[in-house]
């Protein structure tokens, strides 16, 4: 019983893992203009993508038995686009009732049927983080996912993705903006003191929570252990640098108070989400060693985004900041490349730097620089075929690749909308589906709903 | 960072602490423009949209006008002549769907807010009261070529009376090119549901099902026709008082005042309407009531190309970055929307979509139809000529051609791309400084150590 019990749970743990690698198809790309982002432009280049990763960048490769050709004449190879803050596929964002809330976790919450992953997919977008809400000071653990349309959410999980974690800093902690303005219906912090205050009591609970397990290991783990608390235990892994801290702030002043409560305690913020002033202190940031992840142009929506500026990305580069813009929009995430290449008008970043913002950068933001982010020999086959380069208006996506797999195509796309006109149609006529009055529904005279229908009802 | 960088940015902090507070005053960063000189460009690529491109030619503006376009133009004596070799000029562009100067801040700041009168009917709130000429927005939009946009109210079934206006000007007075361009209303949605902002789907939610949706917004269509009824008697009253004063003298009334221009079909109404079932409701009561509808919105008006073409029925389209609207519409329906009225011969605007404050993305998005079909030239021309077109005021702007106004751009490249550079900015036929709040901020910042 014993021995069954741990083969099925061998093959239950095999199986993703062959269909990341033994099932990807073989893929040849011919021709294309790569922009590998952390080597240059490569002009009619090959690309085979083979088990999943990026085998061989040439000209002139040889395709592989059975490998799917792609002329890519005249056309761009670029990285999957990572976004390093959204909310897609969520079916929970906040857990906004306690300004503490590090037990929670985002993949707990992820629908793969969203239909939002297919039109980011449509976008050459190929790697989220999906954050926890920015409702309460320490929000919930995030997720690293690769948008797969079809597949279940652990299929999207990326395997051996560091774990995070969302902290929240200034309005919308207040809530100030949300018609909370009851005193009954207030929630601790209201105010950017109260931040701070919930930051240091939460580490200075894990301090004690981690000295009170480091005893217990001292004494050779004898006795009555200390309790396990699920809310202390992620942020003695951010403590331990083993999870990382991406921090929504707006305000100059509220992302300096973090870095300097961060490195009272020892830890390093991984990113500063949105950082929409934090061109104001750029030196700061770089030399507390965070990422930040800002919108492209968006200000003035609320009065911490009033300051803002599109040249943010600019003067961080310029400052060292490992910067990326973000979405944080099922609908911004659709044409992140546009949003890059603005960074080029507003502040000069040029192309290369422009294409990092939405590539490399992120995939080192969530901590998978060496396996995504750019187009290399040995690194994940995460990338999208464009029409144009991407900086352009006029570029749309043909196709995308992650780990691999084609996740979007242009033309299977346009294929699948006759069928699916159809079945909208078959669907329509269906008696089941029209009035009474017009001869449909219970007890009507049209035909009876297929078998099938009914079965898959039943079940 | 070089010293030199350094100096750089504590003279313009210096420079900043006198023009501008450094504190988060609102507005007064747009720096004005200068005098209406006679200026010439001369040897750039010129886009006049309404004609053929010129690969290489001149084009002259003079007291706030275009006084001259061509190969063969001769550059006045006097004038200031900028060398457009490697450069292009263009018409400035127009973005017809926004509340530019009516909100500030979003949320957090009601008191920066006026785009929403409280009540449902405010047919005599006029834009053009409420605009305010030193917001930020409007330095940051017009750095990129937009030169003159619809401000419009929003809010309830009539919400007011939108303005043209440009984008240069420190009074609204100076500001307006119409400060009365159209009524802006949202119909009762019908059906179930919540209007799409405005309108009384914003004034109440309808009840939760068909029937008695379908009641209330027929009870909310009859009131309008009422007042649409009286708002016709008032005017006949006093027309016939104005003639004979031996009549009875009529009373003032402000609303009903404001509501004739638009029952006379002097002025058009601007319909937000999304859905085939909100458009068509929109285009009847339009009929029914006399009015003259520009379709703002227009989500779907791909679905009915032969009657807005049969109708001649322009739309403002606001949503072709909008997420498709249903669960199984293909993930291009937006993008590819205005190729598909453009193939009908429908009659369209493309705008940012956004109210103001990005704005600034107007020929992005008009440019990104272009990645979907929608040819380079109709995504030029529905930035430009064609929003001048629906409003009546192509003989004044939209294209670069002689006796127009003098909104002009000149760029390095194609003004629809995101990488390209504005160089020069004519608005009225002054040149605009291309600094604004976040240029400022750029300077100040971008040296610190």
């Amino acid at each position: 019983m014993k021995s069954t019990l741990w083969t099925l749970l061998a093959a239950v743990a095999i199986a993703p893992a062959l269909a990341a690698q033994g099932t990807a198809p073989v893929t040849i790309i011919r021709n294309a203009t790569v922009l590998t982002v952390t080597n240059g432009t490569l002009t009619g280049t090959d690309l085979l993508l083979r088990g999943g990763k990026i085998a061989a960048i040439g000209t002139g490769l040889t395709a592989p038995a059975g490998a799917t050709v792609i002329d890519a004449t005249g056309k761009f190879v670029m990285p999957g686009i990572v976004d390093p803050h959204s909310h897609l596929m969520s079916d929970a964002i906040n857990e906004g009732s306690l300004s503490v809330t590090s037990m929670t976790r985002i993949e707990d919450v992820l629908n793969p049927t969203s239909t939002g992953i297919y039109r980011a997919a449509a976008g050459g977008v190929t790697m989220l983080n999906i954050l926890h809400g920015s409702a309460n000071t320490i929000g919930g653990q995030s997720a690293t996912v690769k948008l797969k349309p079809g597949k279940s959410a652990a299929e999207m999980l990326v395997p051996g993705a560091p774990p995070g974690i969302k902290f929240a800093l200034g309005e919308n902690v207040t809530r100030k903006n949300s018609n909370v303005t009851n005193q009954q219906q207030r929630r601790y912090p209201y105010t950017r003191m109260g931040q701070a205050e919930v930051l240091r009591d939460a580490f200075v609970r894990a301090q004690d929570y981690r000295a009170e397990w480091a005893d217990y290991r001292a004494r050779g783990a004898k006795g009555v252990p200390p309790r396990t608390d699920l809310e202390l235990q992620p942020l003695v892994e951010v403590l331990e640098g083993k999870r990382l801290v991406h921090a929504h702030s707006y305000r100059a002043d509220e992302m300096l108070m973090l870095i300097n409560l961060a490195d009272e305690f020892g830890f390093k913020i991984k990113t500063l989400q949105h950082g929409l002033e934090g061109y104001k202190i750029a030196s700061e940031i770089a030399r507390h060693g965070a990422g930040l992840s800002t919108f492209a142009d968006s200000w003035s929506y609320k009065i911490e985004a009033y300051d803002a500026i599109p040249h943010n990305s600019a003067i961080l580069v310029r400052h060292g900041v490992l910067t990326t813009i973000n979405s944080d929009s099922d609908e911004r995430i659709r044409r992140l490349n546009i949003d890059a290449a603005k960074q080029m008008r507003y502040g000069g970043l040029t192309e290369n730097e422009a294409m990092r913002l939405i590539t490399i950068n992120g995939a080192i933001q969530v901590g998978m620089g060496d396996r995504t982010g750019s187009i290399e020999v040995g690194k994940d086959a995460d990338l999208a075929i464009w029409t144009a380069h991407p900086f352009s208006v006029y570029a749309r996506v043909e196709t995308t690749f992650a780990d691999g797999e084609v996740t979007f195509d242009r033309q299977r796309d346009q294929a699948m909308r006759e069928t699916m006109a159809q079945q909208r149609a078959e669907l329509e006529e269906a008696p089941e589906n029209k009035t009474p009055a017009s001869g449909g529904g219970q007890g009507g005279r049209g035909r009876p709903a297929p078998a099938s229908t009914m079965t898959e009802i039943d079940q | 960072m070089s010293a030199r960088i350094q100096a750089a940015s504590w003279t313009a902090m210096a420079l900043l602490a006198g023009v501008a507070p450094l504190t988060a005053q609102l507005g007064s960063y747009n720096p004005p423009a200068g005098p209406q000189e006679t200026v010439a460009i001369r040897g750039a690529m010129i886009h006049p949209v309404s004609g053929p491109v010129l690969q290489r030619g001149t084009i002259v503006i003079s007291e706030g006008k275009i006084v001259a376009v061509g190969a063969e133009v001769t550059v006045p004596a006097g004038a200031r002549v900028i060398d457009g070799a490697g450069l292009h000029v263009w018409p400035g562009m127009m973005d017809a769907g926004t509340t530019m100067g009516l909100s500030e801040i979003g949320q957090g700041a009601a008191g920066t807010v006026d785009a929403s009168e409280t009540g449902n009917i405010n047919p005599n709130a006029q834009a053009i009261n409420g605009i305010n000429p030193h917001s930020a927005h409007i330095g940051v939009t017009r750095v990129v070529g937009i030169t003159h946009v619809v401000s419009s109210p929003r809010s309830g079934a009539i919400s007011g009376q939108a303005a043209l206006i440009n984008l240069e000007g420190d009074t609204p007075p100076l500001m307006a090119v119409v400060p009365n361009l159209a009524m802006y209303m949202t119909l009762p949605r019908s059906g179930f549901g919540r209007g799409f902002g405005g309108g009384f789907g914003n004034f109440g939610q309808q009840p939760g099902n068909t029937q008695d949706a379908d009641r209330a917004s027929k009870a909310q269509l009859d009131s309008l026709a009422q007042l649409f009824a009286d708002a016709k008697a008032y005017g006949k009253a006093h027309d016939a008082y104005a003639k004979d004063a031996t009549l009875p003298r009529p009373r003032h009334d402000l609303q009903l005042a404001a509501l004739l221009p638009m029952l006379r079909g002097e002025m058009p109404v601007m319909f937000s309407a999304d859905r085939v079932t909100d458009i068509r409701a929109a285009i009847t009561f339009a009929s029914e009531n006399g009015l003259k509808p520009i379709i703002v919105g227009g989500r779907d008006a791909w679905m009915m190309t032969d009657e807005l073409k049969e109708k001649d029925i322009p739309v403002i389209l606001t949503g072709v970055m909008a997420l498709p609207g249903r669960e199984d519409d293909p993930y291009d329906v937006n993008f590819s929307a205005p190729a598909k009225l453009a193939a009908a011969g429908v009659r369209f605007a493309i705008t940012s979509g956004d109210a103001g404050s990005e704005a600034r993305n107007l020929p992005y998005v008009a440019g990104m139809a272009s990645a979907f079909g929608l040819s380079s030239a109709d995504a030029l021309k529905a930035v430009t000529l064609a929003p001048a077109e629906i409003f009546g005021v192509a003989d004044r702007l939209g294209s670069l051609e002689t006796g127009k106004i003098a909104n002009l751009v000149v760029t390095n490249g194609d003004i629809l791309e995101a990488r390209t550079l504005t160089r020069h900015l004519f608005i009225d036929g002054r040149e605009v400084p291309l600094g604004n709040k976040h240029e400022q901020l750029y300077e100040m910042f971008i040296g610190r150590p």
